[in-house]
């Protein structure tokens, strides 16, 4: 009964949350990869994407988030992120720049700008949307 | 690609990238090879480092290729890489012992977050030392931090996360007076390359401006680097840290932060400013030489062997600082010794008291009894890096205090010198109160039943490394004492000298290939 009541209580919220998801993720996507144009960027971006997640377990509980992302996922993609970052800077020196040259990246330079700043910027969104979610997990539930 | 030219890149790039790939590996074991292997490579790239700067040379490394003023530039002289040297070196050895000194003391499942905060704090200091941007400087310094804040908190005891916690208090203050002293100078010079700044600077008529800046980055660092009146932090971080990290810390983090201090005052402010006009040398003389003198004393009085040297770690700064505060070459290179051969002693102390910690699962000074006869290696170590810390000849403490002293002479402050003399007998007291209950006192009845082994091979054969080393540069003190002395004379030149710009668009450079 008490189950049943709580479930109800949220419904409007539920809805509501399903309804927006699919928007905070998109939303997330064209903020990361418009920065190069326009405002934005990694850590906005990650932060976005992180949010999604955020009100999902707010409204879910946490438990059916971490069915969604479980935390081992999390701590891979935290540290692939910024794994990303670092080798592309290390691309760079390979290719007879120095580090976190993006000139050498590519046959022109100003596509090889492009390339460099995409990778690193996809680099910091990856760790940062990891990082706002395993700090959510961290403080949401009590047996951790 | 000519490999020589990225290795300043490298330098940081590879702890860099060795702390991901530490936790993408979830294996105490494996992240142990992969921090091992980082600092073994960091420390060979240091050595070329030294090796190219000891004629004077200046290496400097564009980042991104964006160059300076605007860009991120790395800057290695004999100064840095010496410190660069002293903390990769540090980190190798130490790792070498943490593959058995940590395994008691963090749990299991969280080894491979030990060594990835290992890797990050590294990356963090040597990142601090080997750039040429202020504000890079600051955002490496937290790199270090946040990672020291992890280190100290995987301790055994529940105190430690207090521990941890006090120092995030008082780290963050100290970082952010140094944000907040780059930010004066931003202002003042609307430049963060320090080699910019020291151009810029208008030390003339002195604005209030740079006066701001110059109070803040001083206060900052001097929390940073626990010098005496706010060291108040590191007795508790030491004590209650895992010792394989203090074995770590003790030797790299305060001195990457004097390291710093040398750098803003000499080179980014400039002698005259520093020294001259602001009268550094009044305020930090005293905190040093109170610091010393004080710090031994309460270090007598300590009942817990990490404690004790922990003190005895804020005494020794203030023969560095002390050192540096004369500002005459042989000062100068005095305080640059004592911040290598206080690393290894420091280190060396720790990693001892680690091997008693290892078999007896505490360090109370006053139940060490019969350890001379239980662990009979360790003890010796205890007592060989003992007798350098106090300062006696043929050890790596001698050269450093006989130059302190004779540089303290060269100046004419008589006062100052016996002062150093009262508190290495201070020194031979706190060490020789140890010495003597490790090797006459009876053990104790509760734990004289106890059945208490020498260490375990891996955890002495990287102690007596360094104690060797910190013998060999007692006896062969002339080649630590040329690199510091190289290293004095660069810091006495004053400013930096700013990177020569092309007057080149960016993009065009790279557009060739």
């Amino acid at each position: 009964m008490m189950r049943k009541y709580q479930r109800q209580r949220h419904r409007v919220l539920q809805i509501v949350t399903k309804l927006l998801t699919p928007f905070v993720l998109l939303f997330a996507l064209y903020v990361q990869f418009h920065g190069d144009y326009g405002p934005g960027g990694g850590f906005q971006a990650g932060v976005i994407f992180a949010a999604a997640f955020i009100i999902h377990g707010l409204i879910f509980g946490v438990d059916k988030t971490r069915l969604v992302l479980s935390p081992g996922v999390i701590r891979v993609l935290m540290a692939f992120g910024v794994l990303l970052y670092a080798l592309t800077g290390v691309a760079g020196m390979l290719l007879g720049g120095n580090f976190l040259d993006y000139n050498v990246l590519a046959p022109s330079a100003l596509s090889g700008q492009h390339w460099g700043i995409f990778a690193v910027e996809l680099g910091v969104g990856i760790t940062v949307t990891s990082v706002m979610i395993s700090l959510f997990y961290s403080f949401a539930s009590s047996r951790r | 690609m000519n490999f020589f030219d990225q290795v300043p890149a490298l330098q940081i790039a590879v702890p860099l990238i060795g702390a991901p790939v530490c936790v993408l590996l979830r294996n105490g074991r494996a992240a142990w090879a992969v921090t091992q292997f980082c600092s073994v490579i960091c420390t060979l790239l240091s050595c070329m480092l030294v090796a190219a700067t000891r004629d004077g040379t200046v290496i400097r490394y564009e980042l991104g290729s964006w160059s300076a003023p605007s860009g991120i530039e790395y800057y290695v002289d004999i100064v840095n890489a010496s410190v660069l040297l002293v903390v990769s070196f540090i980190s190798a050895i130490v790792c070498l012992y943490a593959y058995r000194g940590a395994e008691k003391e963090i749990q299991q499942d969280k080894h491979y977050l030990f060594y990835t905060g290992w890797l990050l704090c590294i990356t963090g200091l040597l990142g601090i030392v080997i750039t040429g941007d202020a504000f890079n400087a600051f955002v490496f310094l937290e790199i270090s931090s946040l990672a020291t804040y992890l280190l100290i908190s995987l301790g055994p005891d529940r105190n430690s996360l207090t521990a941890a916690f006090r120092y995030l208090i008082m780290g963050s203050i100290g970082a952010s007076f140094i944000l907040i002293g780059v930010g004066f100078l931003f202002a003042a010079t609307g430049s963060l390359n320090m080699a910019d700044i020291s151009a810029r600077i208008p030390i003339a008529d002195s604005p209030r401006t740079v006066l701001v800046a110059f109070s803040f980055l001083t206060v900052g660092l001097m929390i940073k680097a626990a010098i005496f009146p706010l060291h108040a932090w590191l007795a508790n971080a030491y004590h209650y840290a895992p010792v394989t990290v203090t074995a770590l810390l003790s030797g790299t983090a305060t001195k990457v932060s004097l390291y710093l201090l040398l750098r803003f005052f000499f080179n980014v402010f400039g002698i005259q400013f520093s020294f001259g006009q602001m009268l550094l040398n009044y305020v930090l003389l005293p905190a040093a030489i109170a610091g010393f003198v004080l710090m031994s004393v309460v270090a007598l009085y300590q009942s817990d062997l990490r404690r004790m040297l922990a003190y005895s770690s804020v005494a020794q700064i203030g023969y560095i600082v002390a050192g540096i505060c004369l500002v005459s070459p042989l000062g100068i290179s005095a305080g640059i010794v004592h911040i290598i051969n206080h690393a290894l002693i420091k280190s060396a102390l720790f990693m001892a008291t680690g091997c008693i910690v290892y078999r007896l699962g505490h360090a109370h000074i006053q139940s060490l009894g019969g350890m001379a006869k239980q662990m009979p290696i360790t003890t010796a170590a205890f007592i060989a890096s003992g007798l350098s810390l106090i300062g006696v000849p043929l050890t790596a403490g001698f050269i450093s205090k006989f130059n302190l002293i004779a540089a303290m002479l060269e100046q004419g402050w008589w006062i100052g010198a016996a002062l150093i003399l009262a508190s290495s007998l201070m020194a031979t007291l706190y060490i020789g109160r140890v010495v003597e209950i490790m090797i006459f006192r009876k053990p104790r009845t509760s734990t004289g039943t106890l059945e208490v082994n020498e260490a375990p091979m891996q955890m002495l054969i990287p102690l007596w490394l360094l104690i060797a080393l910190s013998i060999v540069f007692g006896i062969f003190g002339n080649e630590t004492l040329s690199i510091a002395s190289a290293g004095a004379e660069r810091l006495l030149t004053g400013p930096l000298a700013p990177a020569l710009v092309p007057e080149s668009a960016y993009l065009s450079t790279g557009a060739g290939q």
